[in-house]
């Protein structure tokens, strides 16, 4: 897989920090305009079609993995 | 409501009986070929065939030419196949030419682009003209051809599919009467009846979002080139795209919602305020206005047996891109040469199949750009206008966002990944690979004549063409291929170095080039051998690849 998913910032917390301070003071509308041109500036910096995909899929995991998780929960409910 | 006046060329056709229709008893007329629909795919594909020597039954249901605001772009590729049709000039000279577009955020441009930035073509990057002019050219053509015989207000009404043959049943004003034909090329259009008569799909997708379509006359100071707004002052939230036309004429669409009743938007009255805020005046004319929603949608398969779709019957895209003739151009320049070929026994039937597997390559690289660019135009969620907002005030900035922009990708030839094509042998630095289309660049006669690669290929008839570079002792083509020689003795010149450079090319160097102008393969030092074999591969007759 061509992602690199090691960690790769000698500071990541620094990262993180940066990318939820930009955030600050946004409305739930502005975030979401904020990061579709944030996503749309780092995919071409990226510059790598494959690299791109694979960052799709991991990051869409996450959901198939939490609609799945819910739906866990909601079968345990119904069943308890 | 287009002006018959301003046709320089007839478009209104009598309906007259033919022999057919009084075949005695039982008898039905046999044809080798009967198009269906003299759009400009069926026009195109009728001379085409008819210089190949074929004869050809062209049949239309109407009895004059299609009117109003359908195509207006029509390719640089389009251009050189009419040229072998012998119609690029009167269309060039009619056109008008363009290469440059430009898009606009608002009132700021975003950034503009060039089509054909170099020299050395014949043909430019577009003209813009009237379908109802390319119709009405092609069907003036035909008259120069005895070959085909086009006969108006025959509607194909019934189709049997048989092992050796095709019946057809045709309604006549006169009644009704039947032909059979080796081969039925079905150019009937999107809404195509035998599609329907074969049991065919078209699945696709269907845009929410209604487009204004209209044809206004008026004399603009606007430059020729090919204009379009995304969120402009005069039309706000949507898309807008301003190109002229000869005459005049200038193509306006305007997107509307999904929700705008067609009747109403269509009136004059209503349209004129909307228009007059986009010009800044209302010193203009209609010529035609409608509301179009578009599709983009192709049959599963090409061939089905016996009857072969071309064109819109056989795939529809919308029109951001100029992709719908320019394709069905492309289709017919494709098959015709080998349809001739499987009629003259020449090739096997399979080689029909080829048809199919190019031609849907190229079907769906269309349908992908036209979908990305309608998608991009009428985005379908939330976050597809998010994402496109931020593409656009990102191309304020910087230079990946301007080409993310997507206001429609113009037509450019398909390259196939096709089994007539040889994989290259050697490297290469540069020039079209097998299963691309051929560059022009300018040549050089003995005399010192001035004329172009896409001349000479086209002198004499389309064949089969081996375009060689001369080492002084060049390789002479296999019987029944011509010839075209880049340099040496009795060769043309290539005054620019353009051909060279445009080919990769070196002394020895030489490229087999299809009928339809395609690269079948290439050879840094051709041999007999290898010719021969890339030749009947190209030709279907290689058994491994049918
Ligand atoms: C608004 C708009 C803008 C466009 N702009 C462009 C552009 O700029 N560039 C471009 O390349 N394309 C453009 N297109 C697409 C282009 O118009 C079509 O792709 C093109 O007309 C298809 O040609 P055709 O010959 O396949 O079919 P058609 O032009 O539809 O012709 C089909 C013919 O078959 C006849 N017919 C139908 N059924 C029967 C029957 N049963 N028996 C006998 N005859 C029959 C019809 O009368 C008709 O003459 C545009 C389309 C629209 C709507």
């Amino acid at each position: 897989m061509p992602l690199s998913t090691s960690s790769n910032f000698a500071r990541p917390d620094d990262a993180f920090r940066a990318i939820v301070e930009a955030h600050r003071g946004f409305t739930d509308e502005q975030s979401a305009d904020f990061d579709a041109a944030l996503v749309l500036i780092l995919a071409n910096h990226i510059g790598d079609i494959d690299v791109l995909r694979d960052a799709i899929v991991l990051a869409k995991r996450r959901m198939i993995d939490g609609q799945q998780q819910q739906q866990r929960q909601q079968q345990q409910q119904q069943q308890q | 409501m287009a002006k018959a006046d301003t046709h320089q060329a007839k478009t209104q056709f009598g309906y007259r009986r033919h022999p057919d229709q009084d075949r005695p008893g039982q008898s039905t007329a046999e044809h080798p070929v009967v198009v269906v629909g003299a759009g400009p795919v069926g026009l195109s594909l009728a001379i085409d065939l008819a210089q190949r020597g074929q004869r050809v039954v062209l049949l239309d249901d109407a009895d004059r030419i299609g009117e109003g605001s359908r195509a207006i772009c029509f390719s640089k590729r389009s251009l050189e196949y009419w040229d072998r049709l012998g119609v690029g000039d009167r269309m060039v000279d009619k056109g008008v030419v363009w290469s440059v577009g430009r898009i606009f955020h608002g009132e700021q441009q975003l950034y503009q682009f060039n089509l054909l930035p170099d020299d050395g073509h014949k043909r430019p990057a577009f003209i813009n003209l009237q379908q109802y002019y390319a119709e009405a050219y092609l069907v003036d053509r035909i008259s120069d051809l005895p070959e085909i015989n086009l006969r108006w207000r025959n509607k194909v009404t019934a189709l049997e599919s048989r092992n050796d043959s095709v019946a057809l049943t045709i309604e006549t004003p006169e009644g009704a009467y039947r032909l059979h034909a080796q081969y039925v090329v079905a150019c009937d259009g999107a809404r195509s009846s035998l599609r329907q008569m074969v049991g065919a799909d078209f699945a696709g997708q269907v845009f929410e979002d209604q487009f204004l379509i209209a044809d206004v006359k008026m004399t603009a100071e606007f430059p020729t080139e090919r204009w379009f707004w995304f969120d402009p002052p005069f039309h706000a939230g949507r898309s807008a795209l301003l190109h002229r036309q000869p005459d005049d004429v200038w193509r306006i669409d305007l997107q509307l919602n999904r929700y705008a009743d067609p009747i109403v938007e269509k009136k004059p009255e209503n349209v004129r305020p909307r228009i007059a805020r986009m010009l800044g005046h209302d010193k203009f004319e209609f010529e035609w206005i409608s509301l179009y929603k578009f599709q983009c949608r192709r049959m599963d398969r090409f061939v089905h047996g016996r009857v072969i779709f071309a064109g819109d019957s056989a795939h529809q895209v919308s029109p951001f891109g100029a992709r719908g003739a320019n394709s069905g151009l492309e289709d017919a320049e494709n098959l015709s040469w080998k349809l001739d070929r499987v009629l003259r026994g020449a090739s096997p039937a399979s080689l029909l199949e080829s048809y199919h597997v190019e031609r849907s390559l190229a079907a769906d690289e269309n349908i992908r750009e036209s979908t990305r660019s309608t998608d991009f135009m009428a985005p379908n969620s939330h976050q597809e206008a998010r994402l496109r907002k931020a593409v656009l005030s990102l191309a304020k900035e910087t230079e990946f966002g301007k080409r993310m922009v997507n206001g429609g990708r113009l037509s450019v030839p398909c390259s196939y990944d096709s089994p007539l094509s040889s994989p290259d042998a050697d490297a290469w630095r540069g020039g079209p690979l097998p299963g691309c289309s051929m560059l022009d660049a300018p040549v050089a006669t003995r005399a010192g004549e001035q004329a172009y690669l896409t001349d000479a290929f086209r002198k004499d008839g389309t064949d089969f063409t081996l375009l060689s570079f001369s080492n002084g002792a060049a390789i002479d083509a296999p019987e029944g291929v011509k010839d075209i020689r880049i340099g040496g003795e009795g060769g043309l010149a290539d005054p620019s170095g353009l051909v060279a450079k445009r080919y990769g090319a070196e002394p020895d160097s030489a490229y087999l080039l299809r009928p339809d102008g395609y690269v079948a393969a290439r050879f840094r030092h051709p041999t007999r051998e290898a010719i021969a074999a890339a030749l009947s591969r190209a030709q279907g007759l290689n058994r491994r690849l049918a």
